[in-house]
């Protein structure tokens, strides 16, 4: 419990925030806490500044047809809206419990980039949109290009997330998680995937898998074997290509390894005849 | 005015759901320091020196090391072997080395970091099994802190073999509230200590030797779980803020972050039991022989005593002519395990079950026939050759059986479960567990009770504590009934040592039925007293109340005096180990995923003999509670340590235990089949629903997967390890 | 900084360093100390409380945040001695035992109850996840969230 006596810059306005990000790119991001708090209990963050990006205008909101995302949107309200994929309500409902769910947001995942994200499979199953912001300008950047390492990703010093753009799909998202525990639970393995068939072929595939490796990541060989022909869930083994697991205090690699196989397997055996 | 039986609002109750209760953490004195410990980073470790860093400001921080002790650096319970603080070597990581104390807990947090202590290695000693013969020597010159034998014969030679090994866990009892502790120097040079427990007398006994006198009193705060936990643990807490607060002249409140917590305080004993039973073709039990292997930790602390209920345990509710016990408690160089909710009985009665399934399994007998066959019940003898009274196992299954055909509520599938092909499996298994003290405790111990009559209301003075249990209401219970009066003139005179007398220890099952035994004499001595005082033979209170012309306060006090029916050899370890026991079955249901190992529990049956039910609602949240700790033992709750044997999951992320979605829906039944020397019949219960639940859990999974399990916890790991490696039935 | 909030409909006006957590906040400087600390990481839930009717872990929330804000903790709940239907149904349904989880529990009930004063039983074991307790198996608290409205109502007929 060491209280971080760190200046705190509080942004109301998009526009503040930008300038705020700009003038002290050293800053903590500080949107519902329910990480960085947990950080600094644990000893784990040294932090010259934070910018409290809470209660921020312009970072807000879900669209009426769900395709887009405010940053600060938290899991509460991706859980109750209507429009959205009912795999990402079901994410929702994962991330911690009700508590974490009220305060926690979309923004506050992503930027995170935890390779244990809750949610960081799915965006890339549904080939999402992350749009980033600075004083410098607007960009988008693709989900599958967002998360380049270990809690690295390809926001600049300078720059924010401000909301995450979900394509129209013809097809259908999943979601699994796997963490022992029935609720409240860190992932162990985390699976977000995406298909569309047509007479019985796979024509669009993304399949993505959470804490495998260091970053969240598409299982490529796996979607490359499955595109343009039938789905076949015995080639679920393929996942081995792509995936890098590792042993922790939670878990084993052989562990998720086999998992992550499993879980593929089953989804993929749902889908024939559909 | 009979209130036995029914359930009355907990006297605590308004205070803990307005926020009112106060938990030690809640005191805040003027002046208050907060204390913080230096702990070994060595297993084992000579001690060279404790430096405080120079680039510190110290001014405003005390710092106590074991030179401070005014007394003994002996943390006094069964023997003299743990310091307070490290006098010169460390036998255990996390063991306390130093203490700091400072205006906040930011800067004891801080001070403590800048306590650098230099170490010489020495050889670790870590495995169990190695101890016996290692050269390197922890406790005397074998490791061992106990050894148990009971024979009553050997195998027969004439039947069915059966043999196999099992491995129960580490676990933690996770009280919500961490261990706190806050020491207060009074005007007059005595101590004030209060703090979060479950013993005030083990603590007074203990800072006794600590200081060289006894001018301070314990004061029990509301204490926010223990299970054990706060049994013997709190003594070494109370010492340290107590030598800060010496030091400092200033009160200083220790209160435990949840990491320190995990990693430094005790465990429940790991066992390693190896059965080799012979039965008939038909199943019956000839000869049951258990070897175990217990282990301790660094120092003694209760291990003896958990062994003992172990191997007395080992044998489950069965009848078996021919039994040879062999128990042995080694020392490692891991952090003292200690008390845990069952004692013991949870680890043998794994192994006990588990280990019938596997005859059931091997001679394709229904297991639930197998134990029909085998159950104890009035005047068969124990292990030991006590004659049992007051059976209830064939009621408790023959209840569970009748309560699991009702149809299971449906469940919805928890939230990310995604598309899983859940196997359902149901799973049976029994336990009876010893109520009170083993052996002569009860009798060595003398708990004692008084109770008081202020005007025309009544105080019971006890030093047993309400830990959440509820005992504070079970007592007044007991006098009101015994008195014929409303229990809402019955009140608990504060858990102060400078007030109450020992009761004993709040611990083994024993509060309910032993010093709820002592308070019921308590109220009919004061019957008798009010009766010579006023001359009149009646029995009515009311009237003796009204015949008395004084105002005084009487007190009678009673000494537990034990059931002479009871006959305990504890040279030969033979006779009534136990006054009675409380008997259970248990019905498990449950899903496992197996893509990938996952149990979802869906319910609980459980019927259990109480005895007497003093307080339905009470007794049944005992069940409940115990249950699915014993189901968080099971799949969820491991342990992992690092190569010093230093806890690496120290935080509730990844010690994992249940959450509501986790837990079954409970059908909870109580069979009342009293003891006699029990408060109206009531026997104690409290650990006794720690007993069976795994290995209930482990035949659900057998059924569901066909997959044996003999070792705990069933993670999701093992159960993925334990099919791919195909460990059919 | 100088914080202003409301607390259970009490304005507050209180110096305090930013980073604060909201829980050391209500305890130390505001004395209200029914709001628990198990653990400091939103595991155990025991510190929930209300920020704007929305349940949150107090641990994990910086004073900075609270600005303008209206806290509930368990003194909150009820109305002088009047108690709360959740909390007079845990004291009948036996859902607490030592009660270190119990303020957090009943703040995270109440807000379950004030969208679904009729929750199902798996509505209630969700909404509940975040709370842990080792008492109870949590059975009778299942049990008096599931039941509180329903039986303040049958109360009141």
């Amino acid at each position: 419990m060491l209280a971080s006596n760190a200046p705190v810059y509080t942004a109301k306005t998009l526009a503040q925030a930008l300038q705020l990000r700009a003038d002290h790119p050293e800053a903590v991001l500080l949107a519902g806490g329910t990480d960085v708090m947990v950080f600094l209990e644990a000893d784990r963050l040294e932090a010259p500044a934070f910018l409290n990006l809470w209660g921020c205008e312009g970072l807000h909101g879900i669209s009426e047809d769900g395709r887009k995302i405010g940053a600060l949107c938290t899991w509460a309200e991706l859980k109750e809206h209507p429009a959205l994929p009912m795999a990402l309500r079901a994410c929702a409902r994962t991330v911690g419990a009700a508590q974490i769910q009220a305060r926690g947001t979309v923004g506050g995942n992503i930027a995170n980039a935890s390779p244990a994200g809750d949610s960081l499979p799915l965006w890339l199953a549904a080939d999402a949109r992350f749009t980033l912001q600075s004083l410098r300008g607007r960009r988008e950047v693709a989900a599958s290009d967002f998360f380049l390492g270990y809690r690295k990703t390809a926001l600049a010093a300078d720059e924010i997330l401000v909301d995450i753009q979900l394509p129209v799909q013809k097809g259908e998202l999943y979601y699994k998680k796997v963490g022992t525990r029935l609720a409240q639970a860190i992932s162990k393995v985390v699976l977000g995937a995406y298909v569309h068939q047509e007479g019985g072929v796979v024509r669009e595939l993304r399949v993505a898998l959470g804490a495998v490796a260091p970053v969240p990541l598409r299982c490529r060989a796996l979607e490359e074997a499955l595109v343009g022909g039938p789905v076949r869930p015995e080639l679920a083994a393929l996942v081995h290509q792509d995936i890098r697991p590792i042993d922790d205090v939670r878990s084993s690699a052989h562990y998720r390894a086999k998992v992550a196989e499993n879980i593929l397997r089953t989804w993929l055996g749902s889908l024939r005849g559909c | 005015m009979m209130s036995i039986g029914k359930a009355v609002v907990r006297t605590d109750g308004r205070a803990k759901v307005t926020g009112q209760a106060i938990y030690v953490d809640d005191l805040r004195p003027e002046g208050c320091l907060y204390g913080a410990t230096v702990r070994s980073e060595r297993a084992h470790a000579r001690i060279l020196g404790i430096d405080l860093d120079p680039s510190f400001d110290w001014t405003d921080i005390t710092v106590v090391t074991a030179e401070d002790i005014p007394g003994e650096n002996v943390v006094a319970l069964m023997t003299d072997d743990q310091p307070v603080l490290v006098d010169g070597e460390c036998r255990h990581v996390m063991e306390a080395v130093a203490l700091v104390a400072a205006p906040t807990r930011e800067r004891a947090l801080q001070a403590a970091h800048r306590v650098q202590v230099r170490y010489e290695e020495l050889p670790v000693l870590l495995d169990p099994a190695q101890a016996e013969n290692s050269p390197i020597h922890i406790f005397g010159t074998d490791n061992v802190f106990k050894r148990l034998v009971i024979d009553r014969g050997t195998s027969t030679g004439m039947g069915v073999v059966h043999k196999a090994t099992y491995h129960t866990s580490l676990a933690e009892q996770l009280y919500i509230e961490p261990q706190g502790m806050l020491a207060i120097p009074e005007k007059d040079g005595s101590l004030t200590i209060i703090g979060s427990l479950q013993c005030p007398y083990y603590i007074h006994k203990a800072l006794k030797r600590v200081l060289g006198h006894s001018r301070f009193h314990v004061v029990q705060a509301v204490t926010g779980g223990g299970f054990g936990g706060k049994e013997e643990f709190p003594s070494m807490v109370a010492a340290h803020a107590t030598l800060l607060a010496i030091k400092s002249g200033r009160p200083v409140k220790m209160i435990y972050r949840r990491d320190e917590d995990l990693r430094a305080s005790t465990k429940r004993h790991p066992a390693i039991i190896q059965i080799t039973s012979e039965c008939t073709p038909e199943g019956e039990l000839l000869s049951w022989d258990a070897r175990i292997i217990v282990d301790g930790g660094a120092y003694n602390t209760l291990t003896p005593v958990v062994l003992s209920r172990l191997v007395l345990h080992v044998t489950g509710p069965y009848r078996i002519p021919k039994v040879h016990l062999e128990g042995v408690a080694v020392a490692t160089h891991t952090p003292p395990n200690g008390a845990y909710r069952g004692f013991g009985a949870p680890q043998a009665q794994w192994a006990v079950e588990r280990h019938m399934d596997r005859i059931a399994r091997e001679l394709g007998i229904d297991p639930l026939e197998l134990r029909r066959k085998n159950l104890l019940k009035d005047g068969d003898l124990t292990a030991t050759g006590g004659v049992l009274h007051d059976t209830a196992a064939f009621l408790v299954l023959e209840e569970a059986l009748e309560a699991a055909r009702a149809p299971l509520l449906q469940r919805a599938p928890p939230p990310g479960a995604g598309i899983a092909h859940w196997k359902r499996g149901r799973g049976l298994a029994l336990a009876f567990h010893g109520c009170g003290f083993t052996g002569n405790g009860e009798s060595w111990l003398k708990g004692k009770a008084a109770l008081e009559l202020v005007g025309s209301d009544l105080r019971i003075l006890t030093g047993s504590t309400d830990i959440g249990q509820g005992t504070d209401t079970i007592f007044p219970q007991i006098v009101a009934s015994e008195l014929g009066i409303p229990v809402e003139r019955v009140s608990m005179a504060p858990h102060d040592t400078a007030q109450v007398p020992d009761s004993g220890p709040t611990v083994a099952s024993r509060t309910t039925m032993v010093v709820g035994s002592v308070v019921q004499s308590c109220a009919k001595k004061l019957r008798l007293a009010l009766q010579a005082e006023t001359g009149l033979a009646s029995n009515n209170f009311a009237e003796l109340l009204a015949a008395r012309n004084s105002d005084a306060v009487l007190k009678v006090e009673h000494v537990y005096e034990p059931d002479a029916s009871i006959r305990w050899n504890d040279a030969d370890y033979s006779g009534d180990a136990y006054p009675t026991y409380g008997w259970s079955a248990n019905i498990v249901d449950l899903e496992v995923d197996p893509d990938t190992g996952e149990i979802r529990y869906l319910r609980l049956v459980t019927a259990t003999d109480v005895g007497r039910a003093i307080h339905p609602v009470l007794v049944s949240g005992q069940i409940e509670g115990g249950a699915l700790q014993a189901l968080g033992w099971a799949n969820l709750e491991e342990v992992v340590r690092d190569q010093h044997g230093c806890m690496r999951n120290d935080r509730l992320t990844n010690y994992i235990i249940p959450t509501s979605l986790d837990a079954p829906e409970m059908v909870t039944r109580l069979i009342e089949v009293p003891y006699a020397a029990g408060p109206f019949g009531a026997k104690g219960v409290g650990e006794l629903p720690l007993d069976a639940p795994a290995a209930a859990a482990a035949a659900a999974l057998e059924q569901a997967l066909g997959l044996v399990l003999d070792d705990l916890p069933m993670t999701p790991e093992r159960v993925l390890l334990a099919m791919e490696r195909g460990h059919a039935a | 900084m100088r914080l202003e909030c409301r607390v259970n409909n009490q304005a507050v006006s209180v110096e305090t360093a930013p980073m604060t957590r909201l829980i050391d906040l209500l305890r130390e400087d505001l004395r209200l100390t029914g709001t628990k600390e198990g653990c400091g990481e939103g595991e155990c839930g025991a510190c929930t409380v209300l920020i704007d009717t929305k349940p949150a872990c107090s641990c994990l929330v910086p004073a900075v945040q609270v600005q303008d804000a209206h806290v509930v903790t368990v003194e909150g709940l009820a109305k002088g001695e009047q108690l709360a239907a959740v909390q007079q149904a845990f004291l009948e349904f036996g859902g607490a035992q030592c009660g270190i989880c119990t303020p957090g529990f009943l703040v995270m009930a109440q807000a379950l109850l004030n969208e679904h004063p009729h929750p199902t039983r798996e509505q209630v074991r969700e909404a509940l996840a975040g709370n842990l307790c080792r008492c109870t198996g949590y059975q009778k608290i299942v049990d008096a969230v599931e039941n509180a409205l329903a039986g303040a109502e049958h109360a009141r007929q």
